[in-house]
């Protein structure tokens, strides 16, 4: 194993097991914490993977601004700082199903490259990135935008007071 | 790059790291008692109140570490940390000179910078729910509120410069920015310069702490040294927000004459310069409500930094 070998399965254990923390821990904002550290060891990996640009907004967008979102959310409503004894858990199906899916991917992973080697794709520098989306994907990327509009507006119809009851 | 370089270059940014937000510090306890003029901070030491900084740095050290018993203790115990790191790290992007003169020259400097400078709101969430008190928890909201608003404006205004530059390299900026820039920019600046100043809670814009309504806000139940941690963050910030404010839109190491022996020169002039206005604007600005706050936000800053976009892509394909 090379040393990015290494720091890949290192940033992806502290992913797994922050994780694991989120949906684990009966304090609400601690979970929260600890997507922010799940979500940053993606990044790591991002970083790792040499896909510069994404991993950058991977920092900027998911832990600056959704699990902020996220965090403030939970603050507004209710957030103890103990622990919180009315959280509702499924007790052993989700380890199961969740433990379920995580190894059938895996596997199916596996089973896809057994051990053909893939050369690595070129580093995901701003440029590179840019360039694919503006020229092959532009299509793609105008659908999506049209998507995030139309869930705005939507967010403003059905939040606005006075409206259609 | 050798092992023994980067070290240096590393150990180089920590030094600065120490030492630029001390002298700020020290330049609004002076620049404060001139304005307003307080007689406490010339007093200290004798000649023009030298040692306030030192006495209060003593200060700081000598008082007790309390932990709040609601608290959730190692959440509140991270939070000074997790407000600091974000700057140290910034501060390795940002040239000081022409060349070789910038800790680790990134393509994506740029973005790297606003990105982990969006992470420092987390700290204040976490300083603000960990303390178990309603004051700071409302200042956490207000803070959180106040953090997300500014962050568009902010990324707006700095795109602006990055497609009239072409890069997302900061170095590269500084090496594309001409002087009709200045007047060119100028909306973008003013954008990013209030922005920034949201974003590290300066006055006008620190009602997350707003020391005559919440205490001190998300800070209230923090005492000695992580206290000062929290304080020493607010002074990096100031240097970071004058740095990226200088790389972005004040040209960097470019001066009058002698760009090229004495830009280091330069950059901190600028940067020591920024920093003064954003001291001024403390002594000189009632701090704003929070409705005015969120509609300065989004009616003013928000639609002007677009405005400025449009002109920037008019101008970068007309020419």
């Amino acid at each position: 194993m090379t040393s990015a070998d290494w720091l890949l399965a290192a940033l992806g254990t502290v992913a797994v097991a922050a994780g694991h923390r989120v949906v684990a821990t009966d304090r609400l904002v601690r979970a929260g914490l600890h997507l922010v550290l799940c979500l940053g060891a993606v990044a790591g990996m991002y970083l790792v993977l040499t896909a510069e640009f994404l991993a950058w907004v991977q920092v900027l967008i998911y832990v600056g601004a959704v699990v902020v979102l996220l965090l403030f959310a939970v603050m507004l409503t209710r957030a103890p700082v103990g622990a919180a004894a009315d959280l509702d858990r499924p007790g052993w199906t989700a380890p199961l199903v969740g433990g379920a899916a995580g190894l059938g991917l895996a596997a199916l992973l596996v089973d896809a490259y057994r051990w053909t080697a893939v050369a690595p794709a070129a580093p995901g520098t701003p440029e590179a990135l840019g360039a694919a989306v503006f020229r092959s994907w532009v299509l793609p990327f105008e659908v999506v935008s049209v998507l995030l509009l139309a869930a705005l507006v939507g967010a403003i119809v059905v939040s606005r007071p006075g409206g259609r009851r | 790059m050798s092992l023994a370089e980067l070290g240096l270059r590393v150990a180089l940014v920590v030094v600065a790291f120490l030492t630029l937000p001390l002298v700020v510090g020290q330049a609004e306890h002076k620049v404060m008692a001139h304005m307003q003029g307080r007689l406490g901070p010339m007093y200290a030491g004798g000649f023009h109140g030298w040692a306030q900084l030192l006495a209060d740095g003593v200060k700081f050290a000598q008082k007790e570490d309390l932990i709040p018993r609601g608290a959730d203790g190692p959440v509140f115990r991270l939070a000074p940390a997790v407000a600091l790191l974000p700057y140290l790290v910034v501060l390795l992007v940002i040239p000081l000179g022409p060349g070789d003169l910038v800790a680790q020259p990134l393509d994506a400097g740029l973005f790297f910078a606003l990105a982990v400078l969006g992470v420092g709101v987390v700290s204040l969430l976490m300083a603000a729910w960990a303390s178990a008190n309603k004051y700071s928890l409302l200042g956490g909201l207000r803070g959180a509120a106040q953090l997300l608003g500014y962050e568009l404006p902010l990324v707006l205004s700095a795109a602006s410069v990055a497609m009239a530059a072409g890069t997302l390299s900061l170095p590269g900026i500084v090496a594309a920015w001409r002087p009709w820039w200045l007047l060119w920019q100028l909306p973008a600046l003013l954008v990013f310069f209030t922005a920034a100043l949201a974003e590290i809670r300066r006055p006008p814009f620190d009602m997350p702490i707003a020391d005559s309504e919440l205490v001190f806000g998300y800070l209230t139940e923090y005492t000695g040294l992580r206290f000062a941690l929290f304080l020493l963050a607010e002074y990096v910030g100031i240097v970071v927000v004058a740095a990226l404010t200088t790389v972005l839109f004040l040209g960097g190491w470019k001066g009058p004459f002698a760009d090229a022996s004495l830009g280091w020169l330069w950059t901190l002039l600028k940067v020591f310069a920024v920093s003064f206005a954003v001291i001024w604007l403390r002594v000189a600005t009632p701090r704003l409500r929070e409705d005015q706050l969120q509609r300065l936000c989004w009616q003013a800053l928000v639609p002007v930094a677009l405005g400025q976009l449009v002109l920037t892509a008019a101008v970068v394909t007309a020419t």
